[in-house]
């Protein structure tokens, strides 16, 4: 059965879900990435969007303005999580968001600031971006849009978003640290193997 | 065909072919993802390459772009000296940016650097990125459309060996770039690696080779050797799709390369995403065209 959370999201909701776990999302999912990180960070700009107990989505979609002034969302799939590192710890305490949506993994830093928080980073699997915006049912407003297309915080009300894999959960479990370890224990012998095969220069 | 009349017409197949390559990827990947999909036993990876499927399917029917992230537009060219609009495909190619992001619609990725601004429009200073190989004594246009999304470039990497490193060195570079950098760039990745003499000339060739086919080889038996020893390296490392593990890491390792100083060996990596939009078209002289990278296209 598929598990489904629902914005605000509490907790409780949060606490029994470990790294690896599938997830969707139903509520509101706010895209939130480099730009908007700094200006709350760097230059100290209250977020215009209010994501306590929310989500957001490190994502810069294609939008479609209506005849009528609204908008519809084309395509919209993950960014690298990993440009936010920098910022995401800090960007967790100050907003309160509980769920944080991108693609790839983020750092220690990061890990830290779920740990603190109770927060989570889940991945939706990247360049997915017409499945995704198939379960977004409206963008229900559409802030610092000085910042163009791919950096404006759009507000989207969206229906079982996912599949959202969680990556870093609120025990500080990190699966791509983790991978990463993995992968750098296993090249060294691989190498060893390749580097006697490929000794062209004699 | 009067000039002008020539000029339009081929402004707007081009303007056709950047807007479809964005939706439907080129047949090769097509092939080489379902082929992988198959043979992947991790449930996670096995999820993850459904959805990748799902989404193309859904790009596909709703005629949108299959991923938000078009890129900025670079047109790798090899023209003729003859083919009949050289001097014009410049201001034809910078028309096609221009009316696809409308058509397509593309996502606004031009910022220009220093004034920070996003133009709005995929155009700006040398954007869409114009590269140019030039054939004398020819008169056609191969056209090669490739959206270089933020992720997939990000992994780039360049840079100069000392001789004593040898291809060793370059091995180790391609494995310490993919694992560490690699994991973020949606994979299973298409792993360009240029060889050459210095960085700006291993970089431009490591991107001219994720621009030739999936499962192609390198000419060169050496270099063919070492595309192959890479690739089931790298494969066995197991990044699997999105970096969750997997079977496999890569759709394929291509390698190009140029002769070198003795004393430098450049090396540079480029990467392309699993969502590789990269389309080849080619003009002959009398504008009739051929698309070479998708079956069954109708513009």
């Amino acid at each position: 059965m598929k598990k489904i959370l629902t914005t605000p999201i509490t907790d409780e909701a949060l606490a029994e879900l470990n790294v690896g776990d599938i997830v969707y999302l139903t509520g509101h999912l706010v895209t939130c990435r480099d730009v908007a990180h700094r200006r709350l960070i760097e230059l100290k700009q209250k977020l215009p969007v209010d994501v306590r107990g929310g989500a957001i989505f490190h994502a810069g979609p294609i939008v479609r303005q209506k005849d009528d002034g609204s908008f519809e969302m084309v395509s919209i799939g993950p960014t690298t999580s990993m440009r936010m590192e920098k910022f995401e710890r800090q960007f967790i305490a100050e907003t309160g968001v509980k769920m944080i949506i991108g693609k790839g993994g983020m750092g220690e830093e990061t890990a830290a600031g779920c740990l603190e928080n109770k927060a989570v980073h889940a991945v939706f699997p990247g360049g997915c971006a017409v499945v995704a915006a198939t379960k977004v049912e409206a963008i229900e407003a559409a802030e610092w849009r000085d910042l163009g297309m791919p950096e404006t915080l759009w507000v989207n009300r969206v229906k079982e978003f996912g599949p959202l894999i969680i990556s870093i959960d609120t025990k500080g479990n990190n699966i791509f640290e983790d991978n990463k370890k993995k992968f750098r224990d296993r090249k060294g012998a691989i190498l060893d193997r390749i580097h006697e095969k490929v000794k062209f220069i004699k | 065909m009067s000039s002008e009349k020539s000029v339009e017409y081929v402004s707007d197949i081009m303007t056709k072919f950047t807007s479809y390559i964005g939706k439907r990827l080129p047949t090769d990947v097509k092939k080489k993802q379902a082929e992988l999909r198959k043979k992947e036993t991790n449930p996670m990876a096995i999820e993850i390459y459904d959805t990748m499927a799902e989404n193309q399917d859904a790009a596909d029917k709703l005629d949108r772009p299959s991923c938000q992230d078009t890129g900025v537009i670079q047109y790798f060219l090899t023209v003729g000296a003859k083919f009949p609009l050289i001097g014009e495909l410049e201001d034809i190619l910078r028309t096609a940016t221009l009316e696809a992001t409308k058509k397509g619609p593309l996502r606004h990725n031009a910022v220009e650097t220093f004034d920070e601004k996003n133009t709005g429009t995929n155009t700006g200073s040398k954007i869409p990125w114009l590269d140019w190989d030039i054939v004398p004594n020819d008169d056609t246009a191969t056209i090669e459309v490739y959206m270089a999304g933020g992720g997939c470039t990000l992994p780039g990497h360049a840079k100069v060996l000392m001789p004593g490193e040898g291809y060793e060195g370059v091995a180790d570079f391609v494995f310490d770039v993919i694992t560490s950098r690699g994991v973020n760039a949606c994979p299973p990745l298409l792993v360009g690696v240029g060889v050459s003499t210095s960085v700006e000339t291993a970089a431009r060739l490591s991107k001219k080779a994720i621009l030739r086919p999936v499962d192609t080889k390198n000419p060169n038996a050496n270099a063919a050797l070492m595309e192959e020893l890479l690739e089931e390296g790298l494969n066995e490392v197991g990044i699997g799709p999105q970096g969750l593990t997997g079977d496999n890491t890569v759709m394929g390792v291509n390698i190009e390369s140029s002769a070198r100083h003795p004393s430098t060996i450049g090396v540079a990596v480029s990467t392309g995403c699993w969502a590789h939009r990269r389309g080849t078209i080619k003009f002959n002289s009398d504008l009739s065209y051929e698309i070479i990278s998708h079956e069954d296209v109708t513009l």
